[in-house]
């Protein structure tokens, strides 16, 4: 499937859209929007996959993207050493044991016979998994919170690049997906929503809480860049020669290189994910993919194995929304888990998806970069609106300074018309499927 | 006499709680498993009509409390309500003509329903933070406690004291009263059962003359009272904001999912299996165990899980449920 002319020009729109944030704000904005933009439009394409692919509803996107954050900290941060000892190997070994008390009891349920004996067998190893977990894991963890808290209290990583955390990042999202997907799928429809949804909240409580690990509401900043800082850069006498030669101010200079640097890594993923997913797409296998979408019963009668196939998709877009995720937290610089809402991470990327066109690759990522943009824009033109509204009320107002302040909540209202008119009007949306 | 105490702080610290909770969560899953049984739809929006009803009758209370009305011992939004209900009921309703309606007549599939809901979910969200703004509000007067810890204590002579909130035990009577409504107008009256029939088989209902639009108008007047009531209830109890609503959607629809969608029945059961299992783990019983074994110090707070990881509890239910049992509990229709 190649672009058509029309879809040219969407794309161009929304570039140029952001190419007048540059001429009219400033490029640093315009810049930030389109990095922001090109992460967006890789998590939009993760949600396609499953919801465009193969109608799989998925709205855990938020913890999958957490996850991906959470990757960030783990690969790239530098270890801390006195936390280790005093109880990184514990631990690591509760972990383990409570894992293996899992599989025990799974394998305990498929294995033995059933009977009268499966179920207590079945609760019994769960109950001597959990309390020797927490006997192992309680005093380790309280060791480690008590190291330096106001500046660590964590493990810290293991002090690798932070690329690499990338594609780690997509590795922890698959896991999490896998033993969703193995409760959940095959059942209706909704019930996978119902999990992903209870997923995505109980991986946001573990970084908020779990302070040995993320520092909790504490948050960890300070990861490494893959890009230069902008204040090396500025000591850097070569750049600030080559610049000054074009006649720009270095210290403006500096952020901008940054952002394009960001831009260019953020782009080069784009542009492969998109070449991987349009390649999967028009290969048998998507094509089995859709046969599965549009009708289920015909696809088993030929002997496909629905819920197998289910289960991949549903992988693979969690690992790229947790690559996303892990590139956001590399853009920001910090993990907040604070700062993970479902109305921002979850429920907007899927407002993407359905405005760019579900089932098409270019229509998620230009609906990822378009709502992004909107997202942003919206706000000012929100406050901007309100108060040409109210210029014509008295000062001090009741009503006046309640609109005043609760202008920047349009945000939210926008979206949802948008949604609401785009799924009403154009349910196939910016770029439809072919 | 210890176990006298242990008894009492249990019975105060959860059993109260948790029949509050439950009650609480009843509401909001007998809401969301009516618009699934007759619907055919898990509705996302429903805890931010729990948050629009709530907000509506909390400006209702404001406006009463400022003319100088009150209700003496029990809280002035009880009077306020009936307006909550109303203006809720017209807010779903408009949105039952202007969005879902289309999608009904198109016989959409359910999950483009959902996808819907959640754009209702968005501008529901958003109208109740531009109204009232995103902040916690209090808006429970009258009497907070029916019998403090202080009189229980004086009165028993235990060392542990029970302490009744008001707006917990309003929260059980006014439960009680509203679900016996909703089975009265279910099985008695003829609209209840025009709808049980629509929910059942729905040609069949059509084919007996049923009228499609008078049964979906009338359920989502019953969800609106229900979501109002409800989220009223749990801002009395707690206090409102309109995030925590949101966050409600999980333990709600496990209520209803380990109850059996679509099921009234199996909805209040599912709200207070929930309820209960989530304040019993959560629930610290160093107190009670040292009551129970004195010769037992235990280091910790002899607690399963900290409060924090509440959602996990409904979440561990709801994967046990739909792992052994997909159709709930009570049997509902969905699988």
């Amino acid at each position: 499937m190649t672009l058509k002319p029309r879809d040219m020009t969407l794309f161009l729109a929304v570039l140029a859209l952001i190419a007048a944030t540059g001429f009219l704000q400033s490029w640093n904005v315009a810049l930030g929007i389109l990095n922001m933009g090109l992460v967006s439009a890789i998590m939009a394409l993760g949600v396609n996959m499953q919801w465009g692919y193969a109608g799989l509803f998925n709205i855990g996107v938020m913890g999958f993207l957490a996850l991906g954050g959470l990757s960030t900290v783990i690969i790239s941060k530098p270890p801390v050493v006195e936390a280790w000892d005093a109880g990184g190997p514990r631990v690591i070994f509760a972990l383990l044991v409570g894992t293996a008390a899992i599989v025990a009891a799974i394998l305990a349920w498929k294995r033995m016979p059933a009977g009268k004996a499966r179920a207590p067998a079945l609760v019994a190893i769960l109950i001597l998994g959990f309390f020797v977990y927490r006997w192992l894991f309680d005093p380790a963890v309280a060791a480690i919170e008590a190291v330096s808290p106001a500046r660590a209290g964590n493990l810290g990583g293991l002090g690798l690049p932070v690329l690499i955390a990338w594609p780690v990042g997509a590795l922890l999202a698959a896991g999490a997906a896998w033993v969703v997907g193995k409760t959940a799928l095959g059942l209706r429809s909704d019930y996978l929503a119902i999990a992903t949804l209870g997923i995505s909240e109980i991986i946001i409580a573990v970084l908020k809480n779990e302070d040995w690990l993320s520092r909790g509401v504490k948050n960890v900043s300070g990861i490494p860049r893959p890009v230069p800082y902008e204040i090396d850069l500025q000591n850097s006498e070569r750049f600030v020669e080559r610049v000054s030669a074009f006649g720009f101010d270095p210290v403006t200079a500096s952020t901008i290189t940054v952002k394009l640097a960001y831009a260019g890594l953020f782009l080069a993923v784009l542009i492969f994910l998109l070449w991987l997913a349009q390649a999967a797409l028009n290969s048998p296998w998507g094509r089995m993919m859709r046969a599965i979408r549009d009708n289920e019963v015909a696809a088993e009668a030929m002997g496909k194995d629905v819920t197998a196939r289910h289960l991949q998709v549903f992988i693979l877009g969690s690992a790229v929304c947790g690559l996303a995720g892990a590139m956001m937290t590399t853009l920001d610089g910090q993990l907040t888990p604070a700062s993970y809402q479902p109305l921002r991470f979850t429920f907007l990327i899927w407002v993407m998806v359905i405005v760019g066109g579900s089932g098409n690759n270019f229509g998620a990522v230009l609906g990822g970069m378009l709502i992004w943009y909107l997202w942003v824009m919206v706000e000012p033109l929100g406050v901007a609106l309100i108060g040409g509204i109210t210029a014509g009320m008295p000062d001090g107002f009741w009503l006046k300074d309640h609109l005043l302040e609760t202008a920047a909540h349009m945000r939210l209202l926008t979206m949802g018309l948008i949604l609401l008119l785009v799924l009403r009007f154009s349910p196939r949306g910016l770029i439809p499927e072919r | 006499m210890d176990l006298l105490n242990a008894i009492v702080a249990f019975a105060n610290f959860v059993m109260l709680p948790a029949v509050a909770y439950g009650s609480q969560l009843a509401l909001g899953a007998l809401g969301v498993t009516m618009i699934y049984g007759i619907l055919r739809f898990s509705n996302f929006a429903h805890g931010d009509t729990m948050a629009f009803g709530a907000m509506a009758t909390i400006l209702g209370t404001w406006w009463l409390q400022a003319m100088g009305v009150s209700l003496g011992p029990l809280p002035t939004a009880l009077l306020a309500l009936p307006a909550g209900i109303a203006a809720t009921a017209v807010l779903v309703l408009l949105t039952d003509r202007l969005v879902y309606r289309f999608y009904r007549e198109q016989k959409s599939a359910p999950v483009i329903l959902v996808i819907v809901s959640m754009g209702v979910m968005f501008v529901t969200n958003g109208l109740v933070r531009f109204v009232i703004g995103v902040d916690e509000q209090r808006f429970a007067d009258g009497a907070r406690f029916i019998i403090t810890a202080r009189e229980f204590k004086e009165l028993t002579g235990l060392k542990e004291g029970l302490a009744i909130k008001s707006t917990a035990m309003l929260t059980v009577v006014v439960a009680i009263i509203v679900v016996a409504l909703l089975f009265w107008f279910l099985n008695r009256t003829r609209t209840g059962k025009s709808m049980r029939a629509f929910s059942d088989n729905e040609d069949l209902a059509l084919l007996s003359g049923i009228s499609p639009e008078r049964v979906v108008m009338f359920t989502w007047i019953i969800v609106a009272a229900l979501a109002t009531i409800a989220g009223v209830l749990y801002g009395l109890d707690k206090s409102f904001k309109p995030f925590n609503y949101f966050q409600l959607l999980l333990p709600i629809f496990a209520s209803a999912i380990v109850g059996g969608l679509g099921n009234p029945i199996g909805a209040i059961a599912g709200g207070f299996v929930i309820a209960f299992s989530e304040v019993t783990i959560t629930y610290a019983f160093k107190k009670v165990a040292g009551y129970l074994i004195p010769a037992w110090e235990p280091q910790g707070l002899v607690q399963l899980l900290s409060t924090d990881y509440k959602f996990a509890v409904s979440f561990a239910l709801l994967i046990v449920v739909l792992l052994f049992r997909p159709t709930g509990l009570f049997r509902g229709k969905a699988l």
